[in-house]
Parts: structure tokens; sequence; C-alpha cells
């Protein structure tokens, strides 16, 4: 069994050619399924009869808090990877996941919060997924800064690789926290096997939303990987010519 | 399918929950168009940094001809 391309895919020339010709496409495929998937939900999704018109919140804040947690694993997973098989791409990746993912989570903690004060009249609430979000944050702020703290970057590289698998313990316990603790989060609707208890006028422009996001998320992903890729390999002659080309268009 | 409110008005009030769905939208967008742009912003000053260095080395390389 080959694993050429296995060592391809770990270099870093070779990503960023690859996805200059990909990028354009998917970030069209993700602004299309977005669009779709929220002016579906905010326009032609029914009103919820207990909730009202702010549960259409829903369209953002799920997407958004799944892309939050799956950002942290891939971010974990590139850390190990890293590790592992010392690919300087992989913790380029885990790098750039980083302010995406604190993104993600700022604007699920946000919208999450603006939905609570119709629904629940009051602002100064928390409940276990609340706080597990918020450590969430707090993890991807630390990495942030770790990379930054480091002279040598090796030891950044290592050193967040480390904090993103230890924190990943925090990804379980969001999930499992509606089921473990008394909640304000319902316990999961949509569910893989068996009937989701959404009903599917509303849950059609959530899915659509939830990959819109996804694609959305990958597109950021890899818009940021390149810029570090340029970065880190500045010395190599690909990179110098892409520079000269590009002022001498 | 068809279309929830009665008017474009209806729409932006939504029924009294106007603030809360449009002020987590709008958020929603500031967020995304800041990481868009803090990206722009990082590869132009990449690569004006590097047409610098650049330049900078090859005037070095003529001055020790």
């Amino acid at each position: 069994m080959s694993w050429q391309w296995f060592h391809r895919l770990g270099s870093p020339r070779w990503f960023y050619e690859k996805t200059s010709v990909w990028l354009p496409w998917l970030t069209l495929v993700a602004g299309l399924l977005v669009l779709v998937g929220l002016v579906w939900g905010l326009g032609f999704a029914p009103i919820e009869h207990k909730q009202g018109n702010s549960y259409r919140i829903i369209y953002i804040h799920v997407p958004v808090a799944f892309m939050a947690q799956a950002g942290y694993i891939i971010m974990a997973i590139c850390g190990a990877i890293g590790l592992i098989w010392k690919m300087k791409l992989s913790f380029m990746v885990m790098k750039s996941a980083a302010p995406i993912g604190a993104a993600m989570t700022f604007i699920a903690l946000i919208t999450g919060y603006i939905w609570g004060v119709p629904t629940w009249g009051d602002w100064r609430i928390l409940d276990a997924r609340i706080v597990f979000m918020m450590i969430l944050l707090f993890l991807y702020f630390g990495i942030i800064v770790l990379q930054a703290a480091f002279v040598n970057r090796d030891s950044a590289d290592k050193a967040c690789a480390v904090l993103a698998l230890a924190g990943s313990v925090n990804i379980p316990i969001i999930q499992k926290s509606v089921d473990w603790w008394y909640s304000l989060h319902q316990p999961a609707s949509i569910k893989f096997s068996g009937k989701s208890a959404i009903d599917p006028s509303m849950l059609y422009p959530l899915l659509i939303s939830v990959i819109g996001f996804y694609c959305l998320y990958l597109v950021m992903l890899l818009i940021y990987t390149r810029i570090e890729i340029l970065r880190r390999e500045q010395r190599t002659q690909w990179v110098k010519d892409l520079v000269a080309q590009h002022y001498h268009k | 399918m068809q279309f929830q409110f009665d008017s474009l008005m209806d729409f932006w009030l939504m029924d009294g929950h106007g603030p809360y769905v449009w002020s987590a939208y709008a958020i929603t967008f500031v967020v995304l168009g800041v990481l868009v742009i803090g990206a722009r912003m990082q590869r132009r000053l990449f690569l004006q940094r590097q047409r610098k260095a650049l330049r900078l080395a090859e005037q070095q390389l003529k001055q020790n001809r």
C-alpha cells in the first residue's frame, strides 16, 4: 500500500496549489448553502408556538455551536498528527483552526445569550453547557496566546498540540452536559438513528444551514492555512516566485 | 412552503422578537466579516513585507558585485 498520498498531503506546496483550484468553488457552495438555509429558516419555516419568532436564532446558533466543537476536534487531531508524524502542515492547520474556532464559540455564546433573553426572561443564566462552552472559548484563546508566546516555532507547535489534546476532554463533556446535569438546554433533538424530535419543516433548513456552516468553516480554515504556509515557507523558491508574480502581473 | 409573514414590515418586526433575531444575525455576520477581513489583511501585509525584503536582497546583490 503506497503511503505516497499521505506524504504528499504533508507537502505545504502541494496543499497550497491544490486549494488554489478548489477554494473559489467551495466558497460559492458554502455561501449558497448558508444563504438558502438562513433565508428558509428566517422567512419560510413555521413559527414556533411556545417561543415565537425568536427561535429562528437556532439557524445560526446550532450550526455555529457544532462548528465550535467540531473545529476543536479538528484542531486537536491536527496537533496529534503533527506530534506523531512530525508533519509541519498539520501544525499549520492546527494553528489556523484556533481563531476560527474561537470566533464560532463566541458567536454560539452570544446568539445563545440573545436567544435566552426573550425565552427565559433573564440574561444572567448559566447552565452546564454554557459554562463548558465558555471553557472552550478560553481553551481556544489559550492556544492562540501560546502560539505567540514561544520564540521557537517548533516549541510553540508542540505546546499548542499538547494543550489542544488535553482540552479535548471538554468536547464529550459539552455533549453530555445536558444529560448529566439539569440544564436549560434540551437533550439532543437531532438523532442519527431513529426519528428526530424536531419537525421536518424546521429540520431541513437547519440541516442545510449546518452543512453550509461546515463548508464555510472549511473555507476559512483553508484561507488561514494558506497564509500560514506562505509565512512558514517564505524562504522557498516557489513562495518567492509567487510573491514576485503577485507584483508583476 | 410559504412565506410566514404577512408583509416585509412583519418580517422585520418578527412579532416583537425583531431586535433579538436581527441583532443575533448581525453580530454573526460582523464576526465572520472580521475573520475574512483579518485574513485578507494578513495576506496583504505578508506579500508587502516579502516584496520589500526581496527588493532589498536584490539591491544587496547588485551592490556586492
